[in-house]
Parts: structure tokens; sequence; C-alpha cells
């Protein structure tokens, strides 16, 4: 399979804490690479240092052959490269249609228009519908992004990540304070992108991880321990004794 | 064109100003007509500011600077023996936007309080520039020798026709300001606001359009600049003092922040609140300040607010 997004050497200290260590990961073609680990193993930090809102001290970031470590996070979105946070990050102020048609018009057009009115632009909307409608959200278009409930503001994010037409995704801890149902919707949600998009994945529910991932990769102290596909990071026994533990998976 | 309650807002003010000629006539108090146009050339400027402060969360504590920059660029060119008002507002505007380029670009780098504090300073140093250019009259300002001439005729010397001619600026440029804040660009200033990793992470660098807006709206105050020059017929360094720039962050304040209307309903409620306070002491400015902090307590988003929330227990009741 082949590599479409990969960590070379990277890495990325706060004074004498070293918050990624030497860490080198590939990221396959149409895959969902899960990244696992204890708080604090410095798993957002790295994907902030591949979506580009931090720089490394050292290595590189390569997608698809090109070195993009110069590239700011803007100009990643247009190689196809899109995130979510682990803090919701949506525009609250806007409807939930405008903010999926702000990311359309990102990728279509110039946005020094400065007379016609956007909201009536259909291109942006229908985009923007169908995006909404590929995460179920598409009832909830007109209603305030603010107004949405903590579950339907993370399918908006990922809306909004989809509309930017990414065929990279790095997605820091989507069920993050989701209950039930809705880390179910988020999760078969997943199950259907990972078919079109490859997808960086970090997130704390062993559950979802082993149900979604082609691989995983277990990271500690900033370095990754072991590389795997579920079952073989189930057997792992320094994956056991360093981040599963007792727990059965 | 979709009419919004914000736009019912404007056209009763609109409205409200056309009145005022006919009101002046009724009265015999041709002094009605000079607050008009004072309030007018304040509401242009109000709403330029709300570009940047309401829509784009940009604190500029300096816009007094291109009410300076306005009325200046009509004494210089009088001076040269220019007087058509065109090229007072082209000049106007060009020294606007030349002055706003440089100091945006640098402004924006910084956010928050930095960007208040600096963008007061750019000001402050274009306000004792004036003050020390003694051939315009230095700190004491100078009379200009006559109004703006318009198409040669000295039709403005009128106090009606210049009043005439505010309200036409006004509505033209609340028209521009309105298309500007529903467009494209409007929407990428908007989400720059709300949420600037957002913007970052879908694709844009909010620098450019931040910029962008910040010369639209220095130069939509300039034309402010020139109006209130021609109106007072006397420049003077005071107008881009910093104490201005805070009179017209309270303007937009008292209107209700990022509603075009708004400002131009705070530009009006401050002006009368100056004038019938002033007419009862000497100390109304303790009395406006004491209004402002009610109307921030008791009603944030001050005019533009208090309507829309009438119009929802209206609403509510039925």
């Amino acid at each position: 399979m082949s590599v479409v997004l990969s960590a070379q050497g990277l890495r990325k200290s706060y004074g004498a804490l070293t918050v990624t260590d030497n860490l080198s990961l590939d990221l396959h073609q149409d895959e969902l690479l899960a990244v696992i680990g204890p708080n604090g193993a410095g798993k957002t930090t790295l994907i902030n240092q591949l979506s580009g809102q931090l720089r490394p001290d050292a290595g590189r970031v390569v997608l698809a052959g090109r070195d993009i470590s110069d590239q700011s996070m803007a100009q990643r979105v247009h190689l196809g490269m899109a995130r979510t946070f682990q803090i919701t990050s949506i525009l609250p102020g806007f409807s939930v249609l405008e903010n999926v048609a702000l990311a359309v018009q990102a990728r279509s057009g110039s946005s020094f228009r400065f007379f016609r009115a956007a909201a009536g632009q259909r291109r942006l909307n229908d985009a923007a519908m169908a995006h909404l409608a590929e995460v179920d959200l598409d009832a909830d278009a007109q209603r305030r992004a603010a107004d949405l409930s903590h579950g339907k503001q993370r399918q908006l994010e990922l809306a909004i990540a989809l509309a930017t037409d990414p065929h990279i995704l790095l997605l820091d801890e989507p069920l993050a304070g989701t209950g039930g149902a809705e880390a179910a919707r988020l999760v078969a949600l997943m199950q259907r992108l990972k078919a079109r998009h490859s997808i960086l994945l970090i997130e704390h529910d062993m559950r979802a991880v082993f149900a979604l991932a082609n691989r995983i990769a277990v990271m500690v102290y900033g370095q990754i321990i072991a590389t795997g596909t579920p079952d073989e990071i189930r057997a792992n026994p320094r994956v056991r004794a360093a981040y599963l533990g007792q727990e059965s998976v | 064109m979709r009419l919004m309650g914000r736009d019912l807002v404007a056209l009763l003010l609109f409205a409200g100003f056309a009145a005022v000629p006919l009101l002046a006539n009724l009265l015999q108090d041709p002094f009605l007509l000079v607050i008009a146009t004072r309030m007018l050339a304040f509401a242009i400027a109000a709403m330029g500011l709300d570009l940047v402060l309401g829509y784009g969360a940009l604190v500029s504590f300096g816009h007094a600077a291109y009410l300076g920059i306005g009325a200046y660029a009509v004494t210089i060119l009088m001076r040269l023996g220019v007087y058509d008002i065109g090229l007072h507002l082209l000049a106007g505007i060009a020294a606007a936007v030349v002055f706003a380029v440089g100091t945006g670009a640098v402004s924006l780098r910084t956010r928050g309080v930095y960007f208040i504090m600096i963008t007061l300073a750019f000001s402050q140093m274009a306000y004792f520039f004036f003050v020390s250019f003694s051939a315009l009259g230095g700190d004491d300002g100078a009379s200009l020798p006559q109004r703006s001439t318009l198409f040669g005729h000295d039709l403005l010397e009128n106090d009606l026709w210049l009043f005439w001619l505010a309200l036409g600026l006004l509505i033209g440029l609340f028209l521009v300001c309105r298309a500007i804040v529903g467009s494209r660009f409007g929407r990428v200033l908007c989400g720059a606001r709300e949420n600037p990793q957002r913007m970052q992470a879908i694709g844009f660098v909010p620098f450019g359009y931040q910029l962008t807006a910040y010369v639209i709206s220095g130069a939509i105050t300039s034309i402010a600049g020139v109006l209130l020059a021609n109106q007072a017929e006397f420049v003077s360094p005071a107008l881009m003092n910093w104490h201005r720039s805070g009179e017209l962050i309270v303007m937009v304040v008292l209107g209700g922040i990022g509603t075009l209307s708004g400002a131009i309903a705070g530009a009006v409620l401050a002006l009368l609140l100056e004038e019938t306070l002033a007419g009862f002491t000497q100390y109304w400015k303790l009395w406006f300040g004491l209004f402002l902090v009610g109307i921030v307590l008791f009603a944030p988003g001050g005019v533009q607010g208090l309507v829309a929330r009438i119009k929802l227990q209206i609403g509510s009741r039925r």
C-alpha cells in the first residue's frame, strides 16, 4: 500500500520536556490508523505538527512524497489535508449551514468578492447541504451552531472538515465527551469515511479504536513503541505493560 | 434583496433624517440642520469603525486618525487651489488607504489589548504630526476659506445641501457595507472573528481579509472627515485626538456592536445625549458615562439589541 503521509524523525520539546521524540510514522492510502497512548504521550502535539499548527524542532512531514514541513496549516488544507480538534472548533455564531458553506468557499473560487450575497450562492449551499447529509445533520442546517448538542457539534466539525475536500483526515478524539447513541453515530460515520479517506485517528475509546482501525500505533512519552494490526497490538506484551494494563480489550 | 429587521431600523433612521429639514423649517431652528449633519458624518464614521470592530472583532482605538485625514485632505487641497468635493473625497480616501495599509499591516500582527494600544499609538502619531504642522495652523487648527464646491457650484455653502449630501453618502455607504458584510469576503471576516483557528484549519489566512477590512473601514471613516471639515469650515488636530477614537467606539457600543444600523443609531443617540445633557449641566459627561454604564449592564447589544428584544416580546405575546 502506498504511503500518503509520513512523519520522519519528528522532534518537539518544550524546554526540558520532549513531547515528540524522534518519531516516524506512515499513514497508508485508505487506511484508518489509530494512534493510542496514555494522556500526555504527545498525541495531539503529533497531529498539530502533521497539520501545520506547530513546527517541529527537527524532522520532516512528507505528503505523497513531497516535503511539506514549511507549509502553513492553511496551505496544507489546500493540499488535501483536513483536521478536527480535541476541543470542538466550529464557528459558534454561524448557522450550521454557514459553517460548512464557508469551508466549501475556501476551496471554490476567490473570497475577495465584496458584493454578491454569499447566503444566496447555490454552489456553496448545495455542496454544504450534501456534506451535512453525509454526517446526518441536514435537518439542523438552519440552527445556530452554538445551540447544537455536543455530539452534533462533533458531527458538524467533521462535516466542515469534509467540505474542504480532503483525502487525508486527522481526527483528534472525535468521540471525546459524547455519550452512547452519539458515539455510536460517530463511529458509524467514521466507518463510512474510511472507505474513501486516509484517516489518522486519535481516540481513547478502545472499543471504537479496535472496531475501526486497520492499524494501531501505540505512543508513549513521545515515541511510537509498537505498530500493528489490532490483533498484533492486543497481543503485544510491551503494549499491555505500558498502556493497556490489566484492562481487557 | 432580502429585507431584515435591522434594515427596518435603518429605514426608520433614514426617514427620520429626511424629516429634519422640514422640522428645522417648522421650528425656525437652523441649528437642527447643523446637528443633523454632524450626526450623519459621525454615523458614517461609526459604521466604518463597526466594520472592523463589530464584524472583525478588531478593536481599533485609532479611528479618529481617519477623521483627521479626511478633514486635512480638504484643508490641504484648498491651499493648493482645489475646491471640488469629489477630489477632496478621493484624496481623503487615498490618504486613508495608504495610512491604513501601513499601520494595519503592523497592527494586525498583534491581538487583543496590543491591537488596541498600537492603533492608538499610530493615531496619536498622526495627531502630533498635525499638531506640529504649523503651516496648517498647528495645534489651533485653521478655518477653511469656504466649503467644498460641487461640480464648480458653491451649493454646499447652503447647510441644507450639505445635509442632503451627507444623507446621500450615508445611505450609499450603508448599502455598500451591507453588501460587504453579506458577501463571501464578509463571511470570511466574520469567521475569523468567531474562530481564527478554525478558519486556518479550513484553509483561510485571516490576515489579508482583516487588513482589507481595516483599509475599507479607514477609507469610509475618512469620508466622514471630509464632511465634518465642511460642516464646521474649520479643521484642527482635535478631530483626531484619542478622545474622538473613544467616542467612535462608544457610538458603536451604544447602537449595538456588529450591526450597521446600530452604528448609525449609536451616533445619533450619542450626539443627541451630548446636546441635551450639555444643555442641563456642564458636567454632562458624568451623566453620559452613567448612561453608558447602564447600557452595557442592562442592555448589552445597545439600541439594536433592545429592538430585537422588544420584537421578541411582541412575538411571544401573540
